[in-house]
């Protein structure tokens, strides 16, 4: 699985930061940073997941 | 059952989205006044407005999606009338639509000035066309005037300035955003302003705009007159209700709704901008322009049909960049007796402020603070007591 944050939609909500810490950051312009490079380890995905899903405006893309 | 929602922004294609996801076999028709496929409103005074935007970037949903979703657009055909008894929608073209169930999700209308001074030059931003003519004036780094300090008019103002446009606010307050958010914080939005080189003219009414053939002066109520090759007007919206009246379905400010988004009539619903929502935490209905209440109404309107009585979060959220500053708010400052700085300072490019009524927190805004914002997200939704708060730090 592989993480991806569309930098146009994120509204810094930071809901991705609560759910999945380890996933993702905030930088200084208030947008969502993936944390991890390339593919995301197993016990990684169920909360990525949940952060995709808790976005408000849609911003994190899962490719499986 | 055949869905038509009336309205093909945020709210009206999560309804359609989310009724599709649910498995409903029906027809969906998602129908709208705007020629353009369903796009993002929030870019239009922001990142929309510089030069290499590309519009694929601000769609909702790629083409596409609706084909494969079997959702219906039907685009550039704006509603007239509404028989609500027999859900039939009347468009401009005299065609009738009619459905088992009707989403109303028209949103807002820009106010404008009375029609004299609606001359060629002048602008509000609500559409695409809107933000892609002001995009290419303010290629040509105009002397723009912008009336009213709001959230459209100090994006817009932040992006002109920072694009090289000779920028000036006129704002009615003493501050932009006094009454929402108190004076000190005003007063720290302003200087904002100022350090980025826009120009505020406070405390002062438009009288009319005027020019020969374009508009090329702004009169202000005490007399000064404004030089002017670009006037954005941002003077707040009305919601697009005119075409609803007689229709039956109760009107007050915007759609009156109960708590899960029926309309006063059967199986006609309405989410987003222009829906007042009933709120059983306030008690009163309320009309909330949020993107994000907009898409979790149109969410929630989904599961209403289906039957499933969810309803919306307790905490609306807004976000607006401003001169390279992300600002976020939680809750309401709405009735707020008491505000006070909980991170950062407000002479600061960095801040937390929370916002407490009698005694509990109702909102935390925040300024390039999304981090520590996130902390009072829960205080905010309990409607903590400040001085537990206190006690706490």
């Amino acid at each position: 699985m592989k993480v991806r944050v569309d930098e146009d939609k994120c509204c810094g909500f930071a809901a991705c930061l609560s759910v999945a810490p380890k996933v993702f950051d905030i930088d200084s312009d208030q947008i969502a940073v993936v944390l991890v490079d390339g593919e995301l380890p197993e016990d990684l995905h169920a909360c990525a997941r949940e952060a995709a899903e808790a976005c408000p405006t849609d911003a994190i893309l899962i490719e499986e | 059952m055949d869905v038509l929602i009336v309205g093909a922004s945020v709210a009206g294609v999560a309804t359609a989205d989310t009724l599709r996801a649910q498995g409903l076999q029906g027809r969906i028709v998602l129908l709208d006044a705007d020629p353009h496929l369903p796009y993002d409103k929030p870019p239009l005074s922001k990142q929309a407005l510089k030069p290499g935007w590309e519009d694929s970037k601000g769609w909702l949903r790629p083409e596409a999606h609706y084909r494969d979703n079997g959702i219906e657009l039907v685009l550039g055909r704006a509603a007239r009338a509404l028989d609500a008894e027999r859900r039939v929608v009347t468009l401009d073209d005299g065609t009738a639509l009619s459905a088992d169930t009707v989403v109303l999700a028209t949103g807002v209308r820009a106010r404008r000035l009375p029609e004299p001074s609606m001359l060629p030059g002048v602008f509000t931003i609500r559409t695409w066309a809107d933000s892609r003519a002001l995009r290419d004036e303010l290629a040509r780094r105009p002397r723009l005037v912008i009336v009213g300090g709001g959230f459209i008019g100090a994006e817009v103002a932040s992006v002109a300035a920072e694009l090289g446009a000779d920028v000036t606010i006129v704002e009615a307050l003493q501050h932009p955003f006094q009454q929402l958010f108190g004076p000190e914080v005003a007063a720290a939005l302003a200087s904002r302003h100022t350090a980025h080189g826009v120009r505020l003219r406070c405390g002062q009414g438009v009288d009319r705009l005027e020019g020969d053939g374009r508009v090329e002066r702004v009169v202000l109520t005490d007399g000064e007159v404004l030089d002017a090759d670009v006037v954005l007007l941002g003077l707040g919206a009305q919601p697009a209700t005119d075409w609803l009246r007689g229709s039956g379905v109760e009107l007050a400010d915007g759609v009156v709704c109960d708590q899960f988004g029926r309309t006063t009539r059967t199986g006609i619903y309405a989410a987003g901008d222009v829906a007042a929502w009933w709120n059983p935490v306030t008690g009163v209905h309320e009309r909330i322009e949020h993107w994000t209440t907009a898409k979790e109404q149109g969410t929630a309107v989904a599961h209403t049909i289906s039957g499933d009585e969810r309803g919306v979060g307790k905490v609306p959220y807004f976000w607006s960049d401003q001169h390279g500053g992300r600002l976020q708010f939680l809750g309401t400052s709405e009735g707020h007796d008491r505000s006070e700085v909980v991170h950062g300072s407000l002479g600061s490019d960095e801040y937390v402020v929370l916002y407490s009524k009698a005694g509990r927190v109702i909102g935390a805004l925040g300024l390039a603070a999304a981090r520590h914002l996130m902390r009072y997200r829960l205080l905010v939704e309990q409607r903590a007591r400040l001085a537990e708060l206190e006690v706490a730090s």
